[in-house]
């Protein structure tokens, strides 16, 4: 075993995807032999050839669009988007036939590809390249998507949702590519798609968050300790599908809930977990479920982007909020 | 006949004096763009995107323009638009993170930077179409790069301009490489300017780091265009010596000997020349053109620099023309928790 950051970790899990299986191929802008602009790609191409580490054109709707091509005819490509906020010139590609093929073909074709893309802000990057877009595709059905707060978590889902015979939507939290480190094991793991982990216990309030959100509220729960509250923190790790399963056994032994995420509110993906909640647990509340999310305005330029993000004191301030109701 | 005299015999405006003054703005781009990489580097900016070696593309574009035409820029180009009009200070600001760094000053027609690839060049388009629909005598330009000509964007932005034959040109600087990735394995065609006869549109190449050359080339099109002769592809061939940017490593993936090959090519030191064969140019006046170019860029830093915190609130004042409830509840809350004024 090794201690790997989260970026590492993932380059890891290619590997070990190129090395087991000949249909994996890896395709984006910059990374080949650049290694990918954060690394997650580098020294791939070197070891496996530009014929399966390859770099494509200027193009994500073409990235996108010809790896339904190639998924179709029994590949696994895993293309690359260089930031989320890059994924919209590919959304119709994503949207009107990655998610579809199954269902429009009837079960004849499938899709099975793992769309990576870095998210999130709080790297101090120009514009659009901190976006948090994934509420776009939980909402598109036919697609999963998953989103790793570790680096452990981050090798095991990737490896699990290359297995996948499904589309999966891999969000990277770039914040804290490199932030922590931790053993991962060397080889073959998976991390179960469509489960979340707890991460802390508590008895009193529920926090659901994911990739760069997570540890915040893990800082949050330490300072609402200090409070006299006892904060569960629940990984949700897969944004679609949700673990239901695990999201309802924790409302019911808290009775609190709060859902955390760094984009913006209105409709975001905490809307549907306060759903999945009231539809599940409503008689276990004993408030009704809070959210703290990124604000309903444009992802700021960076010098502002520290206050659009969730902070701790904005989560405590959301506990506070439910725990006082 | 030397380029310049063809210049003049074809009754171009481009005398001495334009030439010094040209020579001039490519100094001082070449000792801002120095300035903010290093600014980068010390942490006082954020990531930048440096543009060294592509001064006599983009300022002999700029000097070919009229002050009432459009730019659609990306985020390379600090260099066409300080020429447009647009403040030195207020490009220090957007790479500083700060939203006043996208506001161009009334009268300079300069739309903000297009972070997404290509996505600005349909806006041009559009530009153009509404200058021909009412019947102005405008011309628009959407700045683009060689990576950029493979995103859908870009020949669905051709293909508009074609078809309405719109006051428009696409004025690409091919420094050779999108990151990491070399012409070569950007596109098949030999030529990017090729490219706009499938859109039965004008294309020409230029040497890019021949300022006059430039000039010319953008000069004829834009005149073209505002006769309704339509659109033009403008291909000038050209080199960043730094890296993509200042996040990106570019020894990871070119030469250094490719680089000094470049270098060799320099758009300034040729008009340099240009201007000492012509006798209208001295070192001492070098010295004090760089003397000048110093004490510009070095108050358009501390202009930067004394800029107050930035005001939070600005998150939401321009989210919407008037702010919808649940914004002015998001605002009202963010006050309380992190008072009404700059950074948190
Ligand atoms: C839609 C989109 N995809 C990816 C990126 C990331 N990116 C920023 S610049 C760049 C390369 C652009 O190359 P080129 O068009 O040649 O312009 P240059 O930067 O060389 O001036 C890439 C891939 C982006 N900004 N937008």
């Amino acid at each position: 075993m090794a201690k790997r950051n989260l970026i590492q970790a993932i380059t890891d899990g290619l590997r070990v995807a190129l090395r087991e299986d000949r249909r994996v191929l890896l395709l984006g802008e910059d990374v080949g032999v650049n290694g990918g602009v954060f690394r997650a790609t580098e020294g791939l191409q070197a070891e496996f050839g530009s014929d399966r580490v390859v770099d494509t054109p200027l193009a994500e709707a073409g990235i996108i669009g010809a790896s339904v091509g190639l998924a179709v005819n029994g590949m696994r490509p895993v293309p690359e988007l260089q930031f989320a906020g890059f994924i919209y010139p590919a959304v119709e590609q994503i949207v009107c036939h990655v998610s579809r093929v199954r269902m429009r073909s009837q079960g004849r074709f499938s899709c099975p590809m793992v769309i990576r893309a870095p998210y999130g802000g709080g790297i101090r990057a120009p514009e659009l390249h901190g976006d948090s877009p994934e509420a776009f595709f939980v909402h598109q059905p036919g697609l999963k998507v998953v989103c790793p707060s570790t680096p452990y978590d981050a090798k095991g889902l990737l490896l699990a949702a290359l297995a996948e015979d499904d589309p999966v939507l891999f969000f990277e939290p770039m914040r804290i590519y490199r932030a922590i480190k931790e053993e991962v094991p060397d080889g073959h793991y998976t991390v179960p798609i469509g489960k979340a982990n707890v991460v802390r216990e508590g008895r009193q309030i529920s926090l659901f968050a994911w990739g760069t959100m997570l540890r915040v509220s893990l800082e949050a729960a330490e300072l609402a300790k200090q409070k006299g509250w006892d904060v569960e923190v629940v990984d949700l790790r897969t944004l679609s599908p949700l673990d239901r399963e695990t999201i309802l056994a924790s409302v019911e032994k808290t009775g609190r809930a709060l859902v955390v995420h760094e984009a913006p509110k209105t409709a975001g993906l905490g809307a549907e977990v306060v759903a999945l909640i009231n539809d599940g647990a409503l008689l276990s509340l004993e408030a009704p479920v809070g959210r703290v999310g990124g604000y309903d305005a444009p992802q700021p330029l960076f010098s502002l982007e520290d206050i659009y993000a969730p902070d701790a004191k904005r989560i405590l301030h959301g506990i506070e909020s439910v725990m006082n109701f | 006949m030397n380029r310049i005299d063809q210049c003049q015999a074809e009754g171009k405006s481009l005398s001495p004096a334009l030439l010094t003054e040209m020579y001039k703005w490519m100094i001082t781009v070449r000792h801002f763009d120095r300035r903010a990489v290093h600014l980068q580097r010390s942490g006082r900016i954020g990531t930048y995107a440096p543009l060294e070696g592509q001064e006599a593309a983009q300022v002999g574009c700029g000097f070919a323009l009229e002050k009432r035409d459009w730019l659609f820029p990306t985020y390379r180009e600090h260099g066409v638009s300080m020429v447009h009009g647009l403040p030195m200070a207020t490009i220090f600001l957007y790479w500083n993170g700060r939203p006043e760094g996208c506001i161009s000053p009334p009268g300079v027609n300069i739309f903000p930077i297009a972070v997404p690839i290509a996505t600005q060049l349909p806006h041009a388009v559009g530009a153009a179409w509404a200058s021909k629909l009412r019947g102005e005598d405008t011309v628009t330009v959407g700045f683009l790069g060689d990576g950029a000509t493979s995103e859908g964007d870009f020949h669905e932005a051709m293909n508009f301009a074609g078809v309405f034959q719109l006051p428009v040109l696409f004025f690409c600087q091919n420094n050779g490489y999108a990151i990491s990735v070399p012409l070569s394995k950007q596109t098949a065609t030999e030529t990017l300017a090729e490219k706009a006869a499938a859109y039965g549109i004008a294309g020409v190449r230029v040497d890019g780091n021949d300022a006059v050359a430039v000039y010319e080339a953008v000069r004829t099109a834009a005149d073209r265009a505002r006769s309704g002769g339509g659109p033009t592809l403008i291909e000038a061939v050209t080199y960043r010596y730094g890296s993509h940017t200042t996040a990106d490593d570019h020894t990871r993936y070119r030469d250094e000997a490719e680089v000094n090959g470049w270098r060799e090519k320099d758009g300034i030191a040729r008009l340099k020349q240009t201007l000492l064969t012509l006798g209208v140019w001295s070192e001492e006046q070098e010295t004090a053109a760089w003397e000048e170019a110093d004490a510009t860029v070095q108050r358009a830093i501390e202009e930067m620099l004394a800029a107050p915190p930035v005001d939070h609130n600005r998150i939401f004042e321009h989210a919407y023309a008037k702010l919808p409830w649940h914004l002015q509840e998001q605002r009202a809350e963010m006050r309380k928790l992190y008072g009404n004024g700059g950074g948190k």
